[in-house]
């Protein structure tokens, strides 16, 4: 029995979960900066990325030891290749989390402008995918990676309707354009948040399966 | 490629006495693929691979049931064993060079099989030789003893040896387990080379060399034979939790 190397995976887990845990507060974080126009949190989120950048390079460093020492084959070599992949899309979120915080930095010295509220329900959106995708990966929970596949539907569907009602307001007034941009782009933020889950739990479904995307990888 | 079946393996179970050793094992090997055979001591793989040219035949207490086809003919009914030796040739794990010039190694077969024209037996001496890739290290020393080559090059010199007699087959029992990295190497790209012309069986306990090498694998385990696949789907999404447990490290 490979003792050593299943404490290695192990801990390999651990740490995307660690990961996971500091790409969510990330996003709660800048959600929580827009929502009540804090500056300080917003700056506090952004320097929060340089730990999940660190993180991804730990994990990233760590998968590429037991590459090498353990020449991992079927499902270690499909858990290990999944988590290379999965901490890209992790390490994508953290940055565009840090976008959304950057934006926020901007809103907050504007005046106060109401933001469409399909905008916090993607965020809540966008957290439940994230969490979920990750799940899935360390409980091996197909369903659970489908589930945030047909998500992104809904996530698509409130960043369209953000859309439209920001042209609105725009057509109403002019006066807050500006702002109204500035949610549009946080809202494109959040939108690319639930496609990097959707990666995530792509790249779940060929940890379990061997199939990525309905193609066999190897 | 080539999905022509070289060997035919049907319903084959082989006794030692009271022991068990092959239990009904159905096989296709493909012609001029490389298989791999895999899985633990005792399995019965080398067992399986010495049945493919009667090299069981003349143990004591061997009773073998079943088929096995060369191109269609059965090797245990009217075949000649001096026959299918000819046209399956075997390399062990163990270099195991004849006590005589690098030269005499590889003419001793031909010869054995009534060649004695110096010209011929010169041609296929260098052809041999450059079909195992170390003629260009031993061109100079045709005549030296066999003896005093590196483990490696005793290894391609047999390798050479069996080249000689112009088989079809190669049966290869682990064939680098006593040699060097580096040696290895030139082996696993030899035998690469080698399966444009040879169909090739291969024992290995290497499994990492099985990827590298086979085309597919078959997986052994109590006399029985577990999965047969292609080897990237073997080791990538193995269909039986036996095969998982065992290329996983995580058997027993």
């Amino acid at each position: 029995m490979r003792v050593r190397f299943d404490q290695e995976l192990s801990a390999m887990h651990n740490d995307l979960i660690s990961m996971a845990a500091m790409v969510e507060t990330a996003i709660s974080r800048a959600v929580e900066a827009l929502k009540y126009r804090d500056a300080k949190l917003a700056k506090q989120t952004m320097d929060g990325d340089k730990e999940i950048d660190k993180k991804e390079r730990n994990i990233e460093s760590s998968c590429l030891k037991l590459l090498l020492q353990q020449q991992p084959v079927a499902r270690d070599l499909r858990e290990i290749s999944t988590a290379l992949k999965m901490i890209t899309d992790m390490e994508r979120i953290g940055d565009l989390a840090e976008d959304i915080a950057e934006v926020t930095l901007f809103l907050c010295e504007r005046p106060a402008y109401t933001a469409p509220e399909q905008v916090s329900y993607m965020a809540e959106a966008t957290i439940k995918m994230v969490r979920d995708a990750i799940d899935s990966f360390i409980m091996k929970d197909l369903v659970k990676a489908h589930s945030v596949i047909e998500y992104d539907d809904i996530v698509d569907r409130l960043f369209m309707e953000t859309r439209k009602e920001l042209i609105e307001s725009i057509h109403t007034s002019m006066e807050d354009a500006e702002q109204a941009m500035d949610v549009m782009m946080i809202a494109k933020y959040f939108e690319r948040i639930g496609d990097h889950a959707v990666n995530i739990s792509e790249w779940v479904e060929f940890s379990i399966t061997g199939t990525h995307k309905n193609i066999r990888v190897l | 490629m080539s999905m022509n079946v070289k060997y035919k393996i049907q319903d084959l179970n082989l006794h030692y006495g009271e022991f068990h050793a092959l239990k009904n094992i159905n096989l296709d090997l493909p012609e001029r693929e490389i298989t791999a055979f895999i899985g633990p001591s005792g399995c019965g793989k080398s067992t399986l691979l010495k049945t493919l040219n009667r090299m069981n035949d003349l143990v004591e207490g061997c009773r073998i049931d079943g088929t096995v086809r060369l191109d269609g003919e059965d090797i245990f009914d009217r075949m000649d064993v001096n026959i299918l030796r000819r046209r399956v040739g075997m390399v062990f794990q163990k270099p195991n060079p004849f006590p005589m010039s690098i030269y005499d190694n590889i003419a001793f077969g031909p010869r054995t099989h009534g060649i004695h024209s110096k010209s011929k037996l010169d041609e296929i001496v260098e052809k041999s030789l450059q079909n195992a890739a170390i003629w260009d290290e031993v061109k100079d020393r045709l005549h030296k003893s066999a003896l005093g080559m590196s483990g490696g090059q005793q290894q391609r010199l047999c390798i050479a040896r069996a080249l000689a007699i112009e088989p079809e087959v190669l049966l290869m029992d682990e064939p680098t387990s006593a040699l060097d990295p580096i040696s290895t190497m030139k082996v696993e790209d030899l035998v690469q080379e080698l399966k444009q012309n040879y169909t090739i069986v291969m024992v290995t306990h290497n499994m990492q060399q099985a990827t590298r090498v086979s085309d597919k694998t078959a997986f052994f385990l109590l006399g029985e034979v577990v999965e047969f696949n292609q080897t990237s789907e073997l080791f990538s999404m193995p269909k039986d939790q036996r095969t998982e447990n065992y290329i996983t490290g995580r058997f027993g």
